[in-house]
């Protein structure tokens, strides 16, 4: 499903790549058209499919791998600095998590990580900010609340130097 | 109280001066860079050598000198004239030969003994005397095991910084902190204390789970930090004389940010609920915990004034992290900082004049000071990253961390303890073992 909608941006991508050089071609008079409207058809995102051998999702190892370890794409969502809300792309990802979650019968923990440049009490409630926002989305996407346990450990546990991959938020199994 | 009664230290009181006592050095402390009192400071060798238990008497004596310089040193307010170049050594039996004081150029002098008593205490006693104007300044006597001989040192050392400055020393103090070790990826965070010159050092955790934020109780031998046993950070209380823990409170949410009031009897803090942090305060009697504030923002590092009327805390309400000030009861919340960048970790001065804060802008961090209104904002100190200001209980000393850049090979990072006076001046690095951040003072410990 994840590979659909992929697909499904990037031809409307092309579409519109071909309006803009038609345009081009046709000169002032094609400014005077009425652009043929561009269709967009959204996948449905309500009916998820149960994934058996999901690829873009979390495996059971990813969840299980250790904190600081190899990162999984799948395990993690990124944030922007001192923000606490779910991107696209993390989205997508919790997304994913939410239909393994469906599938599996796992309870999880979320962790909610801050990078460095900041002081120590903040980032511990920032922290705890992103696990909810994390938390939040996959009960939105029905996964029970009672389900997910969050912790935040503010800038206490980096997973590298760079600081926009210490803005995290990662789910493991409980 | 208790440890008083512990370490069965006696003072008995002032020795009587024999000279009247005309004040005629006095260091005033609110200026920047004053120029350092010379001192000079004899050992406190009295007439016997005997074996004590925790070393010959006479060693006692010179170790106490020893260490008294050193604090005063640290100061920065006081320059100790090299022992080489006294004239003579200065027979704590007779009255100094101010003479040959001046000659060196010493402005105050101290000068004590170490004696062996028959019930196995020793009995320190020291005079500080005015070398120009040829008078006693002040002088006192103490009584203590062998083995406490360093505490009797900083009384010493804070009896002098008081009669010379006219404000209370900060010597007989300790530092609770966060011991740091390990790679950066797998940093171990243990509770740790120790004088405040660096000496008794001991963990009170053992590291296998992680701590932060301590802070001294002003009226017990107990600490409030975060901890995260069994991976649930929670408020929790340490007993120094017990050793033991104990959560504060069970909530659902996460508690996180303690300090003490100033009575002791309270402790303010954060409690998270789904990702929103308040500022609550937790009665140690009852348990009972009062909300102060309910807002959607973030509201964390809340500080007592010292007559406990007022609370500072951190809030990004207004869009970024500022420092606002409200009523205890949470009412009548202002905002007192409106400098470029964001502000942090708001400490009140245990003088209740001043709020020290931490402040980010231009990719460095800074500590300062500002009133409690907003005005008079200034920075004491900048680096790559440094937060956490801690007071000494005179208000006169900030102590807070710095933490180093990482280098390309894996290395860098470390934390290390600082201390600056409250002028800007007298910079330096507080000695740990290992590295260390979020150190916490300790009120005077009588």
């Amino acid at each position: 499903m994840l590979k659909n909608k992929f697909y499904a941006k990037f031809l409307i991508m092309i579409g519109a790549v071909l309006i803009l050089s038609a345009c081009s071609n046709s000169g002032d008079e094609a400014m005077t058209e009425t652009p043929t409207p561009v269709e967009q058809t959204p996948e449905p995102v309500s009916t998820p499919e149960p994934m058996a051998a999901p690829v873009d999702m979390v495996s059971q190892e990813s969840l299980n791998s250790s904190m600081g370890g190899s990162m999984s794409e799948g395990d993690m969502v990124y944030f922007a600095y001192d923000r606490y809300d779910v991107d696209a792309s993390a989205r997508s990802v919790l997304g994913a998590q939410a239909n393994w979650m469906k599938a599996n019968n796992v309870n999880v923990i979320v962790e909610g990580h801050c990078d460095e440049r900041g002081t120590r009490e903040y980032n511990i409630a920032l922290g705890d900010r992103r696990a909810n926002a994390v938390k939040n989305y996959l009960v939105a996407m029905g996964v029970s609340a009672s389900r997910i346990r969050t912790v935040s450990y503010g800038k206490e546990r980096p997973q590298g130097t760079d600081n926009a991959q210490n803005r995290r938020g990662y789910t493991r199994v409980n | 109280m208790k440890l008083l009664k512990i370490l069965m230290l006696s003072l008995i009181g002032l020795i009587s001066a024999a000279l009247p006592a005309h004040a005629v050095i006095e260091i005033d402390i609110t200026k920047g860079n004053v120029q350092p009192l010379p001192i000079a400071l004899t050992s406190f060798v009295g007439s016997g050598d005997e074996m004590t238990s925790a070393g010959s008497v006479m060693e006692i004596g010179k170790q106490i000198a020893r260490v008294v310089t050193a604090d005063l040193e640290r100061s920065g307010l006081f320059s100790a004239i090299d022992p080489r170049a006294f004239i003579n050594s200065g027979n704590a039996a007779t009255a100094p030969q101010f003479a040959n004081w001046r000659a060196v150029g010493a402005q105050a002098l101290v000068t004590g003994t170490a004696v062996l008593e028959e019930d196995g205490r020793v009995r320190v006693e020291f005079r500080l005397w005015d070398v120009l104007g040829g008078s006693q300044m002040t002088g006192l006597r103490y009584f203590t095991a062998p083995q406490n001989w360093r505490r009797i040192a900083h009384l010493i050392s804070d009896a002098v910084y008081k009669r010379l400055t006219g404000e209370d020393g900060y010597f007989d103090t300790r530092i609770v902190y966060i011991s740091e070790s390990g790679p950066y990826l797998d940093r171990i965070k243990r509770l740790a204390i120790m004088d405040q010159d660096g000496y008794n050092h001991k963990f009170l955790t053992d590291g296998s789970y992680m701590v932060l934020n301590p802070r001294f109780s002003p009226t017990s031998q107990e600490i409030t930090y975060l901890s995260f046993y069994n991976d649930i950070p929670r408020v929790y209380l340490f007993d120094i004389e017990t050793g033991k823990s104990e959560m504060l409170g069970e909530f659902d949410g996460m508690t996180f940010a303690p300090r003490f009031s100033p009575d002791g009897k309270k402790v303010i803090m954060s409690k998270a609920e789904r990702g929103n942090s308040d500022i609550f305060v937790l009665e140690l009697s009852t348990r009972r915990l009062e909300r102060l504030t309910k807002h959607s923002a973030i509201d964390t590092s809340p500080s007592f004034s010292p007559f406990g009327r007022y609370v500072t805390f951190n809030s990004d309400r207004g869009g970024s992290q500022q420092i606002y000030v409200m009523d205890s009861d949470g009412s009548d919340i202002k905002r007192i900082s409106f400098g470029q960048g964001i502000y942090a970790t708001p400490v009140w001065s245990p003088r209740g004049d001043l709020i020290a804060f931490t402040k980010q802008t231009g990719g460095k961090f800074y500590i300062g000071v500002m009133r409690p209104d907003g005005t008079g904002e200034r920075i004491l100190t900048e680096s790559y990253f440094e937060e956490g200001p801690t007071w000494s209980p005179n208000g006169r000393v900030l102590m807070y961390y710095r933490k180093y850049p990482y280098d390309n090979q894996g290395g860098g990072g470390e934390t290390q303890l600082w201390s600056i006076d409250l002028t800007g001046y007298n910079e330096r690095q507080v000695i740990t073992p290992l590295d260390g951040s979020d150190p916490a003072w300790s009120p005077l410990m009588d």
